[in-house]
């Protein structure tokens, strides 16, 4: 986060006689980024407590990040080099279509690089690499109450966080292992936030929770419809819900990544015919061609190589 | 052999350019101009301001125009461009009883001053197709005008009011300021000023069938129309730099004034009460499922049982925005395979288990 400077970047064309206004640096007026800011700091402030911000209507459909693209606007400045994923790839269409938001109300750099980024928004992955000091990873939220598929009333989920009344959830989960034998939640895995507030850590799956604890890295959440941001700061605990006989556990994938060879990475699974071809690979792209030119080689790139050289 | 998903940005690109082409259509007929829509679109037009809550009506045409038409789209467009507008403060409220009216009916009066007066309504028209309009081949006759002073339109609510048989108008303390919900946090419960306004750009198909559904019994309100009016009110602002109030102009609304029934009780004496509905332009059908939807929200106050959704604030509130609506319901198209994957992973590892534990009992009750 560098300091945010205030000059129009854009102007976009005029409609008849109306001049349409300028758009100011990240889209969003610095009253609203001072808005944003101050939520942002609260919820620093009060480790995995949703704050309600007024959210902005954005140039993008509410569902599609506009609570994450918020936050990012709220705090980037004309230095920070910005990373936006989705599903774990910089390639994806909604992500492609972010970072170009970025680029080109902010004309900010943008990499795929997740070490070099300062601001990384995300949606449904974090990145395999590991987060470190100064770097703020900006989560885009669907629906930020972990208690809502609980109990649909905003009043009374409010209720249940001030009294820490998480009793639901945990019978929720129980009620998992009653009837599957096991937690059947596979991702949005609910985690506590400092010993106190129960979080939703978005669309995640579950096997990146674990990165979640005591990052390095800020972690900020925006929830553009429901009007909610709240955060993760560096070196907080962050502990998946479980049970001691049922102890959390993340998904275990039994065969290394085809193009790279990674294992303990969470992976795509990619068909390839219609005869029940499969192949794994990184979901985190940019993790994946690190590895591949840095010469590491799996199953599948080996024998296309191959194929190639011959 | 696996090709990766690159080009994202190429394909957005190309996307874009097909529905530049599909917006434009037949490149030897003439493009629709701004003003050919507010002329003859009127109506669309008037719901996208009203809807994006931004009365203009060149910017609600222009995103008529480039959203082909989709409603929704079109108010998304606008709000977009809405909320970067900077606020300079809230219009001194409107004064809707010295509306120029232009429509304005009454279901509870035969007649009354101002009278009858129908107006530019599809009410009574046959709805038979029209074939002069494929080529505009009739002459349109001019309105029939009426001349002399016009009289002054009292408000229906005020003759009742006169009698204290409906409940006076909401009062709302002297230092309150107007809330703005596109600009704070929103928390229930609401006050009906916010409520009005979450109702008033709220979707006019959601309201409609909320309404609705009051009618057919869930969540009797037993209304009556008291009132419909739709014409020009002026706007004015107040500058405290200058102690005066200046006028900026006026635009066409519609006011629906609902009358409902309420038997009293022990505390208050027989009153009927009331249900509102304001829109920007034109619009009586929105106009009058919000005043029944916003009598329904205060199902509460009259200390009746919330028993029908129409009753339910969070719910009704929650849902009634399109544009919230329309972004969430279709945000299922981005991509969710990460998430799909650990389902996947999830019930193929269930189904496993599941498959000896089958083969188990079959071979059980074989033995027994």
């Amino acid at each position: 986060m560098s300091a945010p400077h205030t000059e129009p970047v854009t102007a976009p064309e005029s409609a008849g006689e109306a001049e349409l206004a300028a758009y100011n640096f990240a889209y969003l007026d610095e009253q609203t980024k001072r808005m944003i800011r101050r939520a942002i700091l609260k919820a620093i402030a009060i480790p995995g407590y949703q704050v309600p911000f007024a959210s902005r209507e954005m140039p993008m459909p509410y569902g599609w990040g506009t609570g994450g693209v918020q936050v990012t606007a709220a705090i980037i400045g004309p230095e920070d080099v910005l990373k936006v994923i989705d599903q774990g790839a910089d390639d994806t269409t909604n992500a492609v279509s972010i970072r170009a938001f970025f680029q080109k109300v902010a004309a900010v750099r943008a990499t795929t690089h997740t070490a070099d980024a300062t601001i990384i928004q995300t949606r449904h992955r974090i990145p395999e690499h590991t987060l470190k000091e100064g770097q703020v990873l900006v989560y885009q939220v669907p629906i930020p109450e972990p208690l809502r598929f609980l109990e649909p009333r905003e009043t009374e989920t409010r209720k249940m966080h001030a009294l820490e009344e998480y009793g639901l959830m945990h019978v929720k989960l129980y009620e998992d292992i009653a009837r599957h034998g096991r937690i059947a939640t596979t991702y949005a895995y609910p985690v506590k936030v400092h010993g106190r507030y129960v979080m939703d850590p978005s669309p995640t799956p579950k096997f990146d929770n674990p990165k979640m604890h005591r990052s390095e890295a800020l972690q900020l959440f925006g929830a553009g419809r429901e009007k909610r941001i709240y955060a993760v700061p560096p070196h907080t605990d962050v502990v998946s819900l479980d049970f001691e006989d049922h102890p959390f556990e993340v998904q275990q994938f039994d065969r290394p990544c085809a193009l790279c060879g990674a294992t303990h990475v969470y992976l795509d699974e990619v068909v390839l015919d219609d005869r029940g071809g499969r192949m794994f690979v990184c979901s985190d792209t940019d993790y994946c061609e690190t590895r591949q030119a840095e010469g590491h080689v799996g199953e599948m790139l080996a024998t296309s190589e191959r194929e190639a050289a011959e | 052999m696996y090709v990766a998903v690159k080009g994202g940005e190429k394909a957005i690109a190309n996307a874009h350019r097909l529905l530049a082409d599909r917006r434009r259509g037949d490149r030897s007929l003439p493009g629709l101009t701004i003003a050919q829509l507010i002329g003859q679109l009127g109506l669309a037009v008037d719901r996208v301001m009203a809807e994006a809550s931004l009365y203009d009506q060149s910017l609600a045409a222009l995103a008529l125009k480039q959203a082909r038409g989709d409603m929704i789209e079109a108010i998304f467009l606008l709000r977009a461009y809405r909320t970067t507008l900077p606020r300079f403060g809230a219009s001194v409220p409107l004064e809707t009883g010295r509306m120029q009216v232009e429509r304005r009916v009454s279901a509870t009066y035969k007649d009354l001053p101002g009278g009858q007066l129908l107006g530019p309504t599809f009410d009574y028209t046959h709805r038979l197709l029209d074939p002069d309009l494929l080529n505009e081949t009739a002459e349109v006759e001019e309105p029939a005008r009426r001349d002399g002073e016009a009289e002054a339109v009292m408000r229906v609510s005020d003759i009742l009011d006169r009698e204290g048989l409906i409940e006076p108008d909401g009062e709302m303390p002297e230092d309150h300021v107007p809330g703005d919900l596109t600009r704070e946090p929103m928390e229930f419960p609401m006050p009906r000023d916010l409520r009005l306004q979450a109702l008033a750009r709220g979707d006019e198909g959601f309201l409609l069938a909320l309404g609705y559904s009051t009618q057919r019994g869930y969540g009797r309100t037993h209304p009556f129309v008291g009132e419909i009016r739709m014409g020009l009110v002026e706007v004015e602002f107040e500058v405290p730099e200058l102690g005066l109030t200046l006028s900026l102009g006026e635009i066409r609304i519609t006011e629906c004034q609902m009358v409902n029934q309420f038997k009293g009780s022990a505390k208050a004496p027989p009153q009927f009460t009331r249900g509102y509905g304001l829109v920007f332009g034109q619009s009586e059908r929105k106009a009058m499922s919000m005043s029944l939807v916003d009598r329904a929200l205060r199902t509460g106050e009259f200390g009746e049982d919330v028993v029908a959704p129409a009753q339910d604030e969070e719910f009704v509130i929650s849902h009634c925005d399109n544009v919230q609506a329309t972004g969430f319901v279709e945000h299922l198209k981005l991509p969710h395979y990460v998430d799909f994957q650990a389902e996947l992973d999830l019930v193929r590892r269930m189904r496993a288990r599941h498959k000896p534990a089958e083969e188990t009992t079959e071979h059980e009750e074989a033995a027994e």
